[in-house]
């Protein structure tokens, strides 16, 4: 099978401006929430996006879609670099992209019905009147296993699982070739999430999605995506195949990541080996020089204080920045 | 070994618009000296309502414990004075929450509020209990503990504040540490230095432990026996290697399938529970799972089961040997 490439990410920056001052506004330094990723997405796969929270995987979500212009960088989608985009033209390619969001509660208009809200998307984008769409909104609560007789019906009638198939076929009304799943399952208690999960992956087959999905449970990341990308205080610090990330992963961050994971089998856990961290992640707003992970690394050396490590390619589609590793 | 806790027939309903709920409907189970019980199940089986009842901290109103007794050294916990169950809750029985912020006085240093249980159950002069609170916020893993004495509980990070909690908790050296959900809202790398740190005092001071979770995979490698929870009751219960290895109860075996595996290569497709857990508005005349249950016969629909020992030490609350089909009772 030959990749296609969908979304290409080359250099993305995204610094918060942090203001002082009620009359005289000034910039007295930046939250650095993405500091250069530069990575691919292929069509038809699922990248998953995973590290701690604040690491700036929503940061990265958000500024691809353009819902946060970037700071710099370029993000190329089907071949064309949203950054550069305005108005109409990047009003027409958004419809590409959807997001699904973490918290099916706060992301639903309680004052709409569900088929308002599922339907809303066909008609600001002036695709079918609002009496096609009525047709259309049934066809995708069936789509996402809703009875499409609850069009009528209000978010809080639904429960948390429910809310987050809205979500979902909402996100899938204008047929989109991406879509950034934001921690979808998180909010959802664990016999939910399965069902949640399955019903991503029975959509990609059926409809060839690309999913960007991010999240911070590497359990539920390694079985959902093909390519595992792992971010830690605003940068990337390795990408891998799923399996050449969790058999042979190269940063010593990744590694505590995944030793840090509990497994749901008392004889494997009495075998681990736990690698844990020392320290807690500093802050984005004065990240550490040179590689961001030092502080807490066990390998740190000095050239790790001075010097940025580069993102290079070690092995076929495995990438790493860590001074240590051996090219 | 003998009981430290006893815990039988437990039973908590809550007063609320739409009914009274029956939130723990009679659960049973037992703590021996030293051991870890994990209780885990999704949200609103139960788990948080069972320990607080045992401890009576279950508002009443809207709550009431309705039945049930908790021995805990020969006296039943739920018919001691308040000023008994305020002296055990002090020193023998500890608890650490899911969000420290609760639990502490946003208005008072950490020096103060930890040593304050120190002054008062154990007698210690304001200098001793300062000096045994440093000595704990070392051992629970708080750099320059001696200086952070004067600081307030927002100085300290979520997964600080949560060590200040335990320290808390252990200063009084107490028999029992209840834990719920201790981490659940902590990233997963802070998760580890937490569930070690408790793993690391628990076998320097061998209290017991319950530890609340709706993660399975935690109680997997922290646990000695487990309870697992739905809709109020304990539904199975077993020491922790034959539960994993050997579910018995239709919605064991489905939660487990429900997870994938960070160690798993194989991508096979999760078992999905259709459905929602119940909340109970009376006494349930079929089995509580019945509804969801993929293995469930006529009988289920008619009667509740009762749990059944299902193997050494292993018991399950359901009519369906799921091995072989055939009936239990
Ligand atoms: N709108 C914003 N303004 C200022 N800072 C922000 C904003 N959104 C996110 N941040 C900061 O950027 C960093 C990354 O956040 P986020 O992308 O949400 O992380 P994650 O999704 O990995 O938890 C955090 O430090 C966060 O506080
Ligand atoms: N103060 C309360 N008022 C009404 N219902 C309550 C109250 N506290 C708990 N409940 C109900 O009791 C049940 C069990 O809750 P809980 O023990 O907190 O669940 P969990 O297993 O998530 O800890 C839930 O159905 C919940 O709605
Ligand atoms: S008793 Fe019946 S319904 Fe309940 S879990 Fe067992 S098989 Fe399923
Ligand atoms: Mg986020
Ligand atoms: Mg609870």
């Amino acid at each position: 099978m030959t990749k296609e490439v969908l979304l290409k990410v080359e250099g993305l920056v995204k610094h918060f401006p942090i203001v002082k001052g009620s009359l005289v506004r000034r910039q007295v330094g930046a939250v650095k929430a993405v500091d250069g990723l530069t990575f691919n997405v292929y069509r038809g796969e699922t990248l998953g996006l995973v590290g701690e929270s604040g690491c700036g995987k929503s940061t990265t979500g958000r500024a691809i879609l353009q819902l946060h212009r970037p700071t710099a960088g370029v993000v190329e989608f089907e071949g064309k670099d949203l950054v550069r985009m305005k108005g109409e033209e990047l009003r027409h390619m958004r419809r590409r992209m959807q997001m699904i969001f973490q918290d099916p509660y706060a992301s639903l208009n309680p004052r709409m019905t569900v088929g308002e809200i599922i339907g809303e998307p066909l008609i600001v984008h002036g695709i079918m009147t609002k009496k096609e769409a009525e047709n259309r909104v049934e066809e995708l609560l069936a789509l996402v296993g809703l009875n499409p007789a609850y069009a009528n019906r209000y978010p809080h009638e639904f429960s948390g699982g429910q809310r987050q198939r809205v979500g979902v076929a909402r996100a899938l009304a204008l047929q989109p070739a991406l879509i950034v799943c934001d921690e979808p399952i998180s909010a959802l208690d664990v016999s939910i999430q399965a069902q949640v999960v399955n019903l991503l992956e029975d959509l990609q087959g059926q409809f060839g999605l690309t999913y960007l999905f991010i999240a911070h449970d590497l359990s539920m990341v390694r079985h959902i995506s093909n390519r595992i990308a792992v971010m830690y205080l605003g940068v990337m610090v390795e990408l891998a195949d799923r399996d050449e990330l969790y058999t042979n992963a190269l940063h010593p961050y990744t590694q505590a990541l995944l030793s840090a994971v509990p497994i749901p089998d008392p004889v494997a856990e009495e075998k681990r080996r736990r690698q844990i961290l020392q320290g807690e992640i500093p802050s984005p707003i004065n990240p550490p020089s040179g590689c961001r992970f030092r502080t807490r690394c066990p390998l740190a050396a000095d050239i790790c204080a001075q010097e940025r490590p580069a993102w290079r390619e070690v092995g076929t589609e495995h990438f790493v920045a860590c001074h240590m590793v051996k090219a | 070994m003998a009981d430290l806790l006893n815990v039988q027939g437990l039973e908590t309903q809550f007063r609320t618009r739409e009914g009274i709920v029956h939130a723990v409907n009679g659960v049973s189970f037992s703590l021996k000296e030293g051991e870890t019980l994990g209780i885990v199940g999704e949200s609103g089986c139960g788990k948080s309502v069972t320990v607080m009842s045992m401890l009576r901290l279950i508002p009443m109103p809207p709550g009431k414990v309705t039945a049930g007794t908790a021995m805990y050294q020969g006296k039943d916990l739920l018919k001691m004075s308040n000023e008994e169950m305020r002296q055990v809750r002090g020193a023998q029985i500890a608890m650490i929450f899911q969000d420290p912020m609760t639990s502490f006085n946003p208005v008072l240093t950490i020096g103060r509020q930890v040593a304050e249980p120190l002054e008062t159950h154990m007698g210690m002069s304001r200098k001793q209990a300062y000096a045994r609170v440093a000595e704990m916020l070392s051992l629970v893993g708080i750099p320059n503990a001696k200086e952070r004495l004067n600081d307030y509980p927002h100085q300290f990070s979520g997964g600080m504040r949560q060590r200040v909690m335990i320290a808390m908790a252990l200063t009084c050296n107490p028999q029992i540490l209840i834990a719920d959900e201790p981490t659940t809202a902590l990233d997963v790398t802070i998760q580890a230095q937490i569930v070690d740190l408790v793993k690391r005092l628990r076998d320097e001071l061998g209290m017991a432990i319950i530890w609340i979770t709706h993660d399975l995979g935690i109680v997997a490698g922290l646990a000695e026996r487990v309870n697992v929870m739905y809709a109020g009751y304990v539904i199975e219960t077993a020491q922790v290697k034959p539960l994993y290895a050997n579910p018995q109860h239709p919605y064991t075996i489905g939660l487990l399938g429900s997870l994938p595996r960070v160690d798993q290569r194989e991508r096979r497709r999760l078992i999905s529970i259709e459905g929602l857990p119940p909340v109970l508005y009376q006494k349930p005349t079929l089995c509580p799972f019945a509804p969801r249950c993929v293995y469930k016969v006529e009988r289920c629909m008619q009667e509740n089961p009762p749990l059944m020992q299902v193997g050494p030490d292993h018991f399950a609350a359901c009519w369906v040997d799921t091995a072989t089909g055939r009936m239990r009772a």
